[in-house]
Protein backbone atom coordinates (compact mmCIF):
# COMPACT_ATOMS: atom_id res chain seq x y z
CA UNK A 1 0.00 0.00 0.00
CA UNK A 2 1.41 3.30 -1.03
CA UNK A 3 1.94 5.77 1.75
CA UNK A 4 -0.24 8.86 1.80
CA UNK A 5 1.62 11.99 0.77
CA UNK A 6 1.17 15.36 2.43
CA UNK A 7 2.86 18.71 1.91
CA UNK A 8 2.95 21.00 4.90
CA UNK A 9 5.37 23.94 5.31
CA UNK A 10 7.82 22.96 8.06
CA UNK A 11 8.53 26.40 9.54
CA UNK A 12 5.97 29.19 9.51
CA UNK A 13 5.13 32.41 11.31
CA UNK A 14 2.51 32.42 14.04
CA UNK A 15 -0.95 33.07 12.64
CA UNK A 16 0.05 32.40 9.05
CA UNK A 17 -2.50 30.73 6.82
CA UNK A 18 -0.85 27.65 5.34
CA UNK A 19 -1.89 25.50 2.43
CA UNK A 20 -1.87 21.74 2.96
CA UNK A 21 -1.80 19.40 -0.02
CA UNK A 22 -2.55 15.71 0.32
CA UNK A 23 -2.60 12.74 -2.01
CA UNK A 24 -3.48 9.10 -1.44
CA UNK A 25 -3.42 6.12 -3.80
CA UNK A 26 -6.88 4.59 -3.81
CA UNK A 27 -9.08 3.13 -6.57
CA UNK A 28 -12.21 5.01 -5.40
CA UNK A 29 -14.52 2.49 -7.06
CA UNK A 30 -17.86 4.23 -7.56
CA UNK A 31 -20.10 1.18 -7.25
CA UNK A 32 -21.63 2.10 -10.60
CA UNK A 33 -19.13 0.58 -13.02
CA UNK A 34 -19.07 -2.99 -14.19
CA UNK A 35 -16.33 -5.51 -14.80
CA UNK A 36 -15.76 -7.24 -18.13
CA UNK A 37 -18.45 -9.80 -17.26
CA UNK A 38 -21.05 -7.12 -16.67
CA UNK A 39 -21.00 -7.61 -12.91
CA UNK A 40 -21.21 -4.48 -10.75
CA UNK A 41 -17.93 -3.66 -9.03
CA UNK A 42 -18.79 -2.93 -5.37
CA UNK A 43 -18.32 0.60 -4.10
CA UNK A 44 -14.92 1.07 -2.50
CA UNK A 45 -14.11 4.68 -1.75
CA UNK A 46 -12.53 6.89 0.88
CA UNK A 47 -15.59 8.35 2.60
CA UNK A 48 -13.94 10.44 5.30
CA UNK A 49 -10.79 12.52 5.56
CA UNK A 50 -9.83 14.38 8.71
CA UNK A 51 -6.99 16.69 9.64
CA UNK A 52 -6.26 17.26 13.31
CA UNK A 53 -3.85 19.90 14.61
CA UNK A 54 -2.38 18.90 17.98
CA UNK A 55 -5.39 16.68 18.53
CA UNK A 56 -8.04 19.21 17.50
CA UNK A 57 -9.95 18.70 14.28
CA UNK A 58 -9.40 21.61 11.89
CA UNK A 59 -10.75 20.18 8.64
CA UNK A 60 -12.90 17.25 7.57
CA UNK A 61 -14.16 15.99 4.22
CA UNK A 62 -17.08 13.63 3.57
CA UNK A 63 -16.65 12.11 0.16
CA UNK A 64 -18.97 10.37 -2.29
CA UNK A 65 -18.18 8.44 -5.49
CA UNK A 66 -17.80 11.67 -7.51
CA UNK A 67 -14.25 12.09 -6.18
CA UNK A 68 -11.61 10.90 -8.65
CA UNK A 69 -9.35 7.92 -8.02
CA UNK A 70 -6.16 8.66 -6.05
CA UNK A 71 -7.86 11.53 -4.25
CA UNK A 72 -6.00 14.83 -4.14
CA UNK A 73 -7.07 17.41 -1.62
CA UNK A 74 -5.79 20.88 -0.84
CA UNK A 75 -7.08 23.08 1.98
CA UNK A 76 -5.91 25.71 4.45
CA UNK A 77 -5.35 26.07 8.14
CA UNK A 78 -3.98 28.71 10.49
CA UNK A 79 -0.59 27.94 12.02
CA UNK A 80 -1.43 28.47 15.68
CA UNK A 81 1.36 26.65 17.49
CA UNK A 82 4.19 24.21 16.94
CA UNK A 83 3.21 20.58 16.98
CA UNK A 84 1.95 17.88 14.72
CA UNK A 85 -0.74 17.57 12.13
CA UNK A 86 -2.38 14.20 11.71
CA UNK A 87 -4.15 13.17 8.53
CA UNK A 88 -6.55 10.25 8.32
CA UNK A 89 -8.40 8.71 5.42
CA UNK A 90 -11.06 6.04 6.05
CA UNK A 91 -12.43 3.81 3.29
CA UNK A 92 -15.43 1.51 2.85
CA UNK A 93 -13.47 -1.47 4.24
CA UNK A 94 -12.76 0.58 7.38
CA UNK A 95 -9.10 0.75 6.48
CA UNK A 96 -7.48 3.81 8.01
CA UNK A 97 -4.61 5.42 6.13
CA UNK A 98 -2.78 7.86 8.34
CA UNK A 99 0.23 10.08 8.27
CA UNK A 100 1.60 12.92 10.37
CA UNK A 101 3.60 16.06 9.73
CA UNK A 102 5.54 18.27 12.12
CA UNK A 103 5.17 22.01 12.04
CA UNK A 104 7.34 24.64 13.75
CA UNK A 105 5.76 28.00 14.45
CA UNK A 106 8.16 30.86 15.12
CA UNK B 1 -26.98 9.69 -28.28
CA UNK B 2 -25.21 7.72 -25.61
CA UNK B 3 -21.96 6.09 -26.59
CA UNK B 4 -20.93 2.87 -25.02
CA UNK B 5 -17.22 2.66 -24.65
CA UNK B 6 -15.40 0.56 -22.13
CA UNK B 7 -12.21 1.95 -20.71
CA UNK B 8 -10.57 -1.47 -20.75
CA UNK B 9 -8.31 -2.71 -23.44
CA UNK B 10 -9.41 -6.23 -24.08
CA UNK B 11 -9.80 -8.29 -27.17
CA UNK B 12 -13.42 -8.96 -27.83
CA UNK B 13 -14.52 -12.02 -29.70
CA UNK B 14 -16.87 -11.36 -32.57
CA UNK B 15 -19.69 -13.01 -30.64
CA UNK B 16 -19.16 -10.90 -27.53
CA UNK B 17 -18.89 -7.81 -29.61
CA UNK B 18 -22.15 -8.54 -31.39
CA UNK B 19 -23.88 -9.34 -28.10
CA UNK B 20 -22.65 -6.08 -26.66
CA UNK B 21 -23.65 -4.09 -29.69
CA UNK B 22 -27.10 -5.62 -29.41
CA UNK B 23 -27.29 -4.68 -25.76
CA UNK B 24 -26.03 -1.20 -26.58
CA UNK B 25 -28.68 -0.76 -29.24
CA UNK B 26 -31.38 -1.67 -26.75
CA UNK B 27 -29.92 0.73 -24.22
CA UNK B 28 -29.77 3.51 -26.75
CA UNK B 29 -33.45 3.06 -27.41
CA UNK B 30 -34.21 2.97 -23.72
CA UNK B 31 -32.06 5.97 -23.04
CA UNK B 32 -29.91 6.60 -20.02
CA UNK B 33 -32.86 6.97 -17.64
CA UNK B 34 -31.80 6.17 -14.12
CA UNK B 35 -28.12 6.69 -14.86
CA UNK B 36 -28.08 10.31 -13.71
CA UNK B 37 -29.38 12.05 -10.67
CA UNK B 38 -32.70 13.71 -11.40
CA UNK B 39 -33.42 17.32 -10.54
CA UNK B 40 -35.68 16.04 -7.78
CA UNK B 41 -32.86 13.94 -6.36
CA UNK B 42 -30.59 17.00 -6.36
CA UNK B 43 -33.25 19.14 -4.67
CA UNK B 44 -33.86 16.39 -2.13
CA UNK B 45 -30.14 16.14 -1.35
CA UNK B 46 -29.94 19.93 -0.96
CA UNK B 47 -32.88 19.93 1.45
CA UNK B 48 -31.36 17.09 3.44
CA UNK B 49 -28.12 19.00 3.88
CA UNK B 50 -29.27 22.60 4.41
CA UNK B 51 -32.89 22.17 5.44
CA UNK B 52 -35.43 24.76 4.40
CA UNK B 53 -32.89 27.59 4.12
CA UNK B 54 -32.81 29.36 0.78
CA UNK B 55 -29.33 29.72 -0.74
CA UNK B 56 -28.34 33.23 -1.80
CA UNK B 57 -26.31 33.29 -5.03
CA UNK B 58 -22.89 34.91 -4.80
CA UNK B 59 -19.84 34.70 -2.64
CA UNK B 60 -19.00 31.18 -3.78
CA UNK B 61 -16.56 30.75 -6.68
CA UNK B 62 -15.92 27.48 -8.48
CA UNK B 63 -12.75 27.11 -10.48
CA UNK B 64 -13.45 24.37 -13.01
CA UNK B 65 -12.17 23.92 -16.57
CA UNK B 66 -14.69 24.88 -19.25
CA UNK B 67 -14.00 21.72 -21.19
CA UNK B 68 -12.63 18.39 -20.01
CA UNK B 69 -11.51 15.72 -22.45
CA UNK B 70 -12.43 13.00 -19.97
CA UNK B 71 -14.46 13.21 -16.81
CA UNK B 72 -12.18 10.89 -14.86
CA UNK B 73 -10.18 13.54 -13.05
CA UNK B 74 -11.37 17.12 -13.31
CA UNK B 75 -9.76 19.69 -10.99
CA UNK B 76 -12.22 21.75 -8.95
CA UNK B 77 -11.47 24.54 -6.50
CA UNK B 78 -14.24 26.07 -4.41
CA UNK B 79 -13.59 29.42 -2.73
CA UNK B 80 -16.00 31.18 -0.38
CA UNK B 81 -15.75 34.88 0.45
CA UNK B 82 -15.42 34.97 4.20
CA UNK B 83 -13.04 36.57 6.70
CA UNK B 84 -12.92 33.19 8.52
CA UNK B 85 -12.92 34.78 11.98
CA UNK B 86 -14.50 33.17 15.07
CA UNK B 87 -17.46 35.56 14.57
CA UNK B 88 -17.90 35.10 10.86
CA UNK B 89 -16.80 31.95 9.04
CA UNK B 90 -17.83 29.12 6.78
CA UNK B 91 -19.06 25.99 8.53
CA UNK B 92 -19.52 23.65 5.59
CA UNK B 93 -19.17 23.55 1.83
CA UNK B 94 -21.34 21.10 -0.12
CA UNK B 95 -20.62 20.17 -3.73
CA UNK B 96 -23.42 18.84 -5.96
CA UNK B 97 -23.01 17.08 -9.31
CA UNK B 98 -26.41 16.98 -11.02
CA UNK B 99 -25.04 15.03 -13.99
CA UNK B 100 -23.67 12.13 -11.96
CA UNK B 101 -25.58 9.09 -10.71
CA UNK B 102 -25.32 10.42 -7.13
CA UNK B 103 -26.12 14.11 -6.58
CA UNK B 104 -23.74 14.85 -3.71
CA UNK B 105 -20.01 14.87 -4.42
CA UNK B 106 -18.54 16.09 -1.17
CA UNK B 107 -19.08 17.98 2.07
CA UNK B 108 -16.19 19.90 3.64
CA UNK B 109 -16.29 20.90 7.29
CA UNK B 110 -14.37 24.06 8.03
CA UNK B 111 -14.23 26.57 10.83
CA UNK B 112 -12.34 29.65 11.94
CA UNK B 113 -9.17 27.55 12.16
CA UNK B 114 -9.22 27.02 8.39
CA UNK B 115 -8.08 30.62 7.88
CA UNK B 116 -9.19 30.55 4.27
CA UNK B 117 -12.36 28.98 2.86
CA UNK B 118 -10.85 27.26 -0.14
CA UNK B 119 -10.80 23.55 -1.02
CA UNK B 120 -9.38 21.82 -4.09
CA UNK B 121 -10.01 18.26 -5.28
CA UNK B 122 -10.31 16.31 -8.48
CA UNK B 123 -13.76 15.27 -9.54
CA UNK B 124 -15.17 12.39 -11.50
CA UNK B 125 -17.87 13.71 -13.83
CA UNK B 126 -20.17 11.40 -15.76
CA UNK B 127 -21.14 13.97 -18.41
CA UNK B 128 -21.39 17.70 -19.19
CA UNK B 129 -23.14 19.46 -16.35
CA UNK B 130 -23.34 22.35 -13.91
CA UNK B 131 -21.48 21.81 -10.66
CA UNK B 132 -23.13 23.55 -7.73
CA UNK B 133 -21.52 24.52 -4.42
CA UNK B 134 -23.36 25.67 -1.31
CA UNK B 135 -21.64 27.27 1.66
CA UNK B 136 -23.21 27.17 5.10
CA UNK B 137 -22.09 30.26 6.98
CA UNK B 138 -21.76 30.74 10.74
CA UNK B 139 -24.72 33.18 10.74
CA UNK B 140 -26.79 30.24 9.34
CA UNK B 141 -27.16 31.84 5.92
CA UNK B 142 -26.36 29.76 2.84
CA UNK B 143 -24.47 31.08 -0.20
CA UNK B 144 -24.30 29.40 -3.58
CA UNK B 145 -22.14 29.33 -6.68
CA UNK B 146 -22.05 27.21 -9.82
CA UNK B 147 -19.90 26.45 -12.85
CA UNK B 148 -20.67 24.61 -16.07
CA UNK B 149 -18.39 22.17 -17.77
CA UNK B 150 -18.43 20.29 -21.05
CA UNK B 151 -17.18 16.73 -20.64
CA UNK B 152 -16.24 15.15 -23.96
CA UNK B 153 -15.95 11.60 -22.63
CA UNK B 154 -17.59 11.03 -19.29
CA UNK B 155 -16.16 8.99 -16.46
CA UNK B 156 -17.53 5.47 -15.98
CA UNK B 157 -19.21 5.33 -19.38
CA UNK B 158 -19.37 1.57 -18.95
CA UNK B 159 -22.29 1.97 -16.60
CA UNK B 160 -24.49 2.29 -19.67
CA UNK B 161 -24.15 -1.47 -20.07
CA UNK B 162 -26.17 -2.21 -17.01
CA UNK B 163 -28.84 0.43 -16.96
Amino acid sequence: MAEPRVRVPSTVKQGEIIEIKTLLSHPMETGHSRDVYGKLIPRYIIHTFTCTYNGEEVFRADWHPAIAANPYLAFYTVATESGHLRFEWIDDKDTVYATEAEITVV
Amino acid sequence: MQYTITCRTELLSRRTLLQRLGAAAILMVMGPAGAWATQEAVQQAIRQLIGAREPQPGGVTLRLPKIAETGNSVPLTVTVDSPMTPEEHVLRIHVFVEGNPEPVAATYHLGPRAGKAEVSTRMRLARSQTVLALAEMSDSSVRSGAASIVVTLGACVEEVWGN
